[in-house]
């Protein structure tokens, strides 16, 4: 089979009227949504904005309260198991685990996502091989650091060749060489694997230098969609920058913006990602 | 193998074409699930220490309160001395603390992003959930070794033919798998370290003390007998009695406390399936 260069000209991923509400509060409300396939597309947002609910609800963690999304059509209400063969996720928290090394992570989620045994060993060499952790490959995930780490959860994702990769904040807590590391495998994977990136970022650079379109969240909507040269435009001001869009769109910042389990949560994974 | 320097990634990645509706075909499924006893099983290689310091608590059990009461006579066991009717009673109580374990340590998980990851991954949550119920399985079975260890040391007179052994591994995994399901219902519903912390004391120790372990059933005051007829562990603790030590009898057969155990694992990893995906909601 060749590139799978037809997805090019469809939208992959679906957001129909998606929303998720607690109590009376909505988190995500009515998003109306298409990403492209073979696009990088950002979801920006001050914190509390909606960002990670969105994700947690097209990953199938968390069904809708209303509303519903297709991911290479398939629902991801109705179909939720077609839907998680197709993804994969790359939480903002580290998810290798750290007590097994790079290989025995590597061999475990081979299995759980059914590689065919002939070929394991050579995607596992391969997803290795990208990641520049050839000779860490034997020592325990808990002493890489952080950009290790990172680049072994996105290797994780090659194992089965899915067609969108989700990424929550990918490079928080990383040294700038790190991050750059980090950026180049993104692009790499859709440069030659023709995948569908959909990532969240508190980086405007991030942004700016990865996506060919974002759309900025607050308040559970989207307030801001197009490519960061169209938003920055938008704005009407010479040498506007991306910040400036974000500050523009972002106002009226919810109350809930930065609660404890948010701060509490993002600093453990700086500490464990540093 | 091709060389990554010079081909693409697409070349070395070409697709394998799962067809995704075949994902539950049996062999997947059991592949999968071994994949996850076989990640405890390097982990419990790589660093034993949790299982050492967990030998010591049946040790001291059988060590000094087995003898005292022994010595005392105050339990009525019939023929059998105390310390022979209380080694499977210790055995099914470190059972039991192996397996409450499992829930606080997918908590951890969980804390981690590592649940996030197997939730969404295509393995089904009832494999998910019988994966980590084999684990705390492989973990007692270990456990269980030391127990019957101790237990020789002892001198108590332990039944060492093999049906009579593959008897106990059998209700010995039952129990395991039994009690960390129902750990992990717990973690699915507290979902915090602290308040998992709290439950777990507040469970085990009355799982344990309204059980046949240490004493007959026939002791207790009625209200504590119907208890105990309702509390699985009776039950474990019931069929190795009769599995694990020479002159040890069964009160409600084997074969009906097998059924029973079975029955406790079959609806607690039915409920768990569906509770999983909580732990990060």
């Amino acid at each position: 089979m060749g590139p799978r260069t037809f997805h090019h000209f469809m939208d992959i991923i679906e957001l129909q009227k998606l929303t998720r509400t607690y109590g009376d509060f909505t988190a995500v409300d009515h998003i109306q949504l298409s990403i492209r396939a073979g696009e990088i597309f950002g979801l920006l947002g001050p914190n509390g904005a909606g960002k990670s609910t969105v994700i947690k609800m097209l990953t199938t963690l968390l069904p809708p309260s209303s509303g519903t999304a297709t991911i290479a059509g398939f629902d991801i209400v109705h179909q939720p198991g077609r839907v998680r063969a197709e993804i994969a996720y790359v939480p903002q928290l580290v998810s290798a685990d750290g007590g097994l090394t790079a290989l025995e992570n590597l061999r475990l989620f081979a299995k759980l996502y059914g590689v065919p045994r002939r070929i394991t060993n050579e995607r596992i060499a391969g997803a290795l091989k990208f990641a520049g952790l050839e000779e860490a490959a034997h020592r325990l995930v808990r002493g890489y650091s952080g950009g290790m780490v990172r680049r072994l959860e996105i290797a994780l994702a090659l194992l089965h060749r899915p067609r969108v990769l989700f990424l929550d904040e990918p490079t928080v807590g990383l040294d700038p060489l790190a991050r750059q590391s980090i950026w180049e495998q993104i692009q790499r994977l859709v440069r030659e694997l023709g995948m569908t990136i959909l990532l969240t970022t508190h980086f405007m650079e991030e942004a700016d230098t990865l996506c060919s379109r974002v759309a900025i969240m607050n308040r559970g909507r989207v307030k801001a969609l197009g490519s960061p040269e169209e938003l920055k435009l938008s704005l009407g001001i010479s040498d506007a920058s991306l910040d400036d869009v974000f500050t523009r769109y972002s106002e009226e910042q919810p109350e809930t913006s930065s609660n404890f389990s948010d701060i509490s949560q993002s600093r453990r994974s700086l500490v464990r990602l540093g | 193998m091709k060389s990554l320097n010079n081909a693409t990634l697409l070349e070395w990645a070409e697709p394998f074409a799962v067809p995704a509706g075949r994902f539950t075909g049996l062999t997947r499924l059991a592949g999968q699930c071994m994949a996850l006893v076989e990640t405890e099983y390097i982990k419990l290689r790589r660093d034993p220490t949790d299982l050492i310091s967990r030998a010591v608590q049946p040790a001291l059990w059988l060590l000094i309160f087995g003898n005292v009461f022994s010595k005392l006579r105050a339990v009525a066991t019939g023929d059998l001395p105390y310390t022979d009717f209380m080694a499977p009673g210790i055995l099914a109580q470190s059972v039991l603390f192996v397996s409450i374990f499992y829930g606080i340590a997918v908590i951890w998980e969980r804390d981690l992003g590592i649940v996030h990851k197997l939730l969404v991954s295509p393995t089904p949550r009832l494999v998910l959930v019988l994966g980590k119920a084999l684990s705390a399985g492989l973990r007692a079975l270990i456990q269980g070794v030391f127990v019957y260890l101790l237990a020789w040391l002892l001198g108590v007179h332990l039944n060492f033919h093999l049906p009579a052994l593959l008897g106990a591994a059998l209700v010995v995994l039952l129990g395991a798998m039994g009690f960390s399901t129902f750990s992990l219902i717990i973690a699915c519903i507290v979902k915090s370290r602290e308040r998992f912390m709290g439950i777990g004391q507040v469970l085990t120790m009355p799982l344990f003390f309204a059980s046949n372990a240490i004493y007959p059933i026939a002791v207790m005051p009625e209200w504590l007998k119907v208890v105990a007829h309702a509390n699985p562990l009776s039950y474990e603790v019931d069929a190795l009695r009769a599995l694990m030590v020479h002159g040890g009898s069964s009160l409600f057969g084997v074969g009906w406390d097998i059924s029973v155990l079975l029955a406790f694992v079959s609806v607690l990893t039915l409920i768990s399936a569906r509770l999983y995906a909580n732990l990060v909601r």
